[in-house]
């Protein structure tokens, strides 16, 4: 199979070349989990120290690695002689495998105490409606702190780190909403929108009260009582999430960072693949390359003459059926690969075969590891 | 049980775990609607853009709602125009509404409901018979549907907390609405299909999974002697390479169909008679005539349903 040559010719460990962030985006249910876990685990057994960031679900992930639950703080999962390696029949590693599973809820939690000028101030936030709304809804959360994980993770010693991004609905989403709930939390905007005199205010030529109380029709007193108090609350804090979000987006936009983009042969998720390059092209964020899974194998059904006498005619009808539609399935894949090959431009594609029900434990990972990293 | 009313509900919300094929399942119900004379809207949230129902094929409406023009048409209705006029000008506003928790989404559920009700607030449009939301993935859906229940309580009064909580009692009313999960018959989505319906049913108003639609179900075309036929066939010397890639698509085909009859299984436990299951399709693409034969197979299955 040519792709598959191609994927020999270039493997993960090239894809990976001087970065020490690999974020792995695409669309729903293509494989990012386990593509995140096998890329760590690759560059773990060349000698890395590698620490890989997944998103919830990821139990069966933790029941792969061998491990009973993962945690929001990085756990060792196997280094040099590991016993649980052994045990597996699987070939010993060079470097080091960690793990985390990201908790939003506790992320967001110690990023407020982390910034707060006392532990009384910390507590009256975490206490704040609007915080505990604002750090426990799925939708943006996980994206913040996925990234806020991230960067911390960067102040430690491993030499590489991989983040597994959230199931967004669109891709694009990944990238918007850590900003959205920046803009919120360090955002002038808002303060300006609550302090009566604000220079926002002056500047848009518009007086507070009448912008007040057209608000305050709409939302409700007691919202806006609820966001005055909790932006208050942040005070004197929100130059500290926008220098830290200035930090973060220079972090991303980093040369030692990559983005790979993570895809199935299918229609939707290759139209998926192809946009989300336009938008990693457009925010100059560092697209590295490609990995296809899940890839039909090359099939040929012929005819049933090839049949005749080796099988009793009524299993020779279905076998030839069932290659047909196989066929037609692989003629797709070759398609979409050809479509994503034009569409994402010169970095670098690799394809994974399908590996079906192989990928549920440690031996499965280790399999597709040597698809991606190839010999 | 579930079945034969199904489609005569003014909303159907459809979740479930990404790439499971929730957006193929929502043209095939939609389609189903449409092909019985309802006026029928499937509505997602991909918009960015173009934001206009659009008609793709007969009774049967598409549109992608975007949250930021969802809230201008929210302002123009709802507020008086003075008030209406001083917020949309405000660029202030606008980032205070975009990045208030929560807002977003309430926004995009005010306008699924609004979709869905027969006198459209919008100026000339024209109501719906049955609404299709295509929701984001299960988590994210879960999230939305919870959206203006959470809203409600932060606001606790004014005009937005009492539609808040009016779009709320709607999605919670299972003959208004009918929250359906989508799941292929593997581990992970399967999961996270029986960690929704628990989900949904905690909290102060528990919503309840009216169906899950069982998608891509590989077929049964092999016996396990069939198979043992396959591989001795496999196994001899003097197979060819062709012969034998054939060969190991059954074997694949087989493994991975036994495979999924266990996962159905599972459903089947948790969701006695309200499973509906689609089969897979070896296309190269799924546009309308592809759906329409999914549409037809939900069809079939919603008339004999008991």
């Amino acid at each position: 199979m040519s792709d598959h040559k191609h994927a020999r010719a270039m493997g993960a460990e090239q894809l990976l070349a001087g970065r020490r962030i690999c974020v792995c985006v695409g669309a729903g249910g293509v494989g990012k989990t386990t593509t995140a876990a096998t890329l760590a685990i690759g560059m773990a057994m060349r000698g890395q120290k590698v620490v890989v960031v997944t998103i919830d679900p990821a139990r069966r992930l933790a029941e792969a690695l061998g491990l009973e639950t993962l945690d929001n703080e990085p756990q060792r999962v196997f280094a040099p002689g590991s016993k649980r390696l052994n045990d597996a029949g699987l070939p010993d590693i060079k470097g080091e495998l960690w793990a985390v599973m990201l908790d939003p809820k506790r992320t967001f939690d110690e990023l407020i105490d982390r910034v707060s000028p006392s532990p009384e101030r910390a507590a009256e936030i975490k206490r704040n409606g609007v915080y505990r709304q604002l750090s426990s809804a799925v939708a943006g959360s996980q994206e913040f702190t996925a990234i806020e994980k991230l960067y911390e993770l960067a102040q430690e010693d491993y030499d590489l780190l991989v983040l597994d991004t959230p199931p967004a609905h669109s891709a694009t989403e990944f990238l918007n909403a850590p900003g959205r709930l920046n803009a919120f939390l360090g955002g002038g905007a808002l303060q300006a929108l609550i302090r009566p005199t604000g220079l926002g205010m002056r500047l848009l030529g518009i007086g507070a009260t009448p912008l007040l109380s057209a608000l305050r029709l709409v939302t409700g007193v007691d919202l806006l009582t609820d966001l005055t108090r909790f932006l208050s609350l942040l005070g004197g804090m929100a130059g500290d999430f926008t220098a830290r979000a200035a930090r973060v987006e220079e972090l991303l936009h980093a040369d030692t960072t990559g983005f790979v983009l993570v895809t199935t042969a299918e229609d939707r998720p290759v139209q998926e693949a192809i946009a989300f390059r336009e938008t990693l092209r457009a925010s100059k964020m560092p697209f590295v390359g490609t990995i296809v899974n899940r890839v039909a194998p090359a099939i040929h059904a012929g005819t049933r003459a090839g049949l005749d006498g080796k099988l009793a005619a009524d299993l020779a009808d279905r076998l030839l059926a069932c290659a047909r539609d196989h066929e037609v399935l692989a003629t797709r894949d070759r398609a979409n690969i050809r479509r994503l090959r034009e569409g994402l431009g010169e970095q670098p594609l690799l394809v994974v075969p399908d590996l079906d029900e192989r990928l549920s434990d440690a031996s499965g990972l280790f399999a597709m590891q040597q698809e991606l990293f190839g010999d | 049980m579930p079945e034969p009313s199904l489609l005569s509900r003014r909303l159907i919300f459809l979740t479930g775990k990404g790439g499971v094929g929730k957006t193929t399942v929502a043209f095939a119900l939609a389609q189903a609607a449409a092909s019985s004379g309802r006026r029928t809207l499937v509505a997602d949230l991909q918009g960015s853009g173009d934001t206009r129902e659009v008609e793709v094929a007969p009774g049967l409406m598409h549109v992608s709602i975007d949250p930021q023009s969802a809230m201008e048409q929210y302002l123009s209705v709802q507020v008086p125009a003075p008030a209406a006029h001083l917020l949309r000008q405000s660029h202030l506003f606008a980032a205070f509404a975009m990045a208030t928790p929560g807002m977003r989404e309430l926004l995009c559920m005010g306008k699924f409901w609004e979709l869905a009700q027969h006198e459209r607030r919008t100026a000339d449009a024209e109501p719906y018979d049955l609404v299709v939301v295509d929701a984001p993935a299960s988590g994210h859906g879960a999230a939305l549907l919870r959206a203006p229940r959470t809203f409600a309580e932060i606001a606790r009064v004014g005009p937005i907390a009492h539609q808040a909580r009016t779009i709320a009692q709607t999605f919670a009313d299972p003959d208004f609405t009918a929250v359906l999960a989508v799941t292929t018959a593997e581990e992970m989505p399967v999961t996270e299909t029986l960690e929704l319906q628990d989900s949904l049913k905690r909290g102060p108003d528990p919503l309840k999974l009216h169906a899950v639609i069982l998608n891509a179900l590989y077929p049964r075309r092999f016996s396990d002697a069939d198979t043992h036929t396959l591989e001795a066939l496999r196994n001899r010397g003097r197979t060819s390479t062709e012969l034998r890639t054939i060969l190991d698509a059954a074997l694949a085909e087989h493994a991975r169909a036994r495979s999924q009859e266990r996962q159905e299984e599972r459903l089947r436990l948790a969701f006695p008679d309200r499973l509906l299951t689609l089969p897979y399709l070896f296309e190269p693409e799924l546009k309308l005539p592809q759906v329409a034969l999914l549409a037809a197979e939900l069809d079939a299955q919603l008339v004999g349903g008991n």
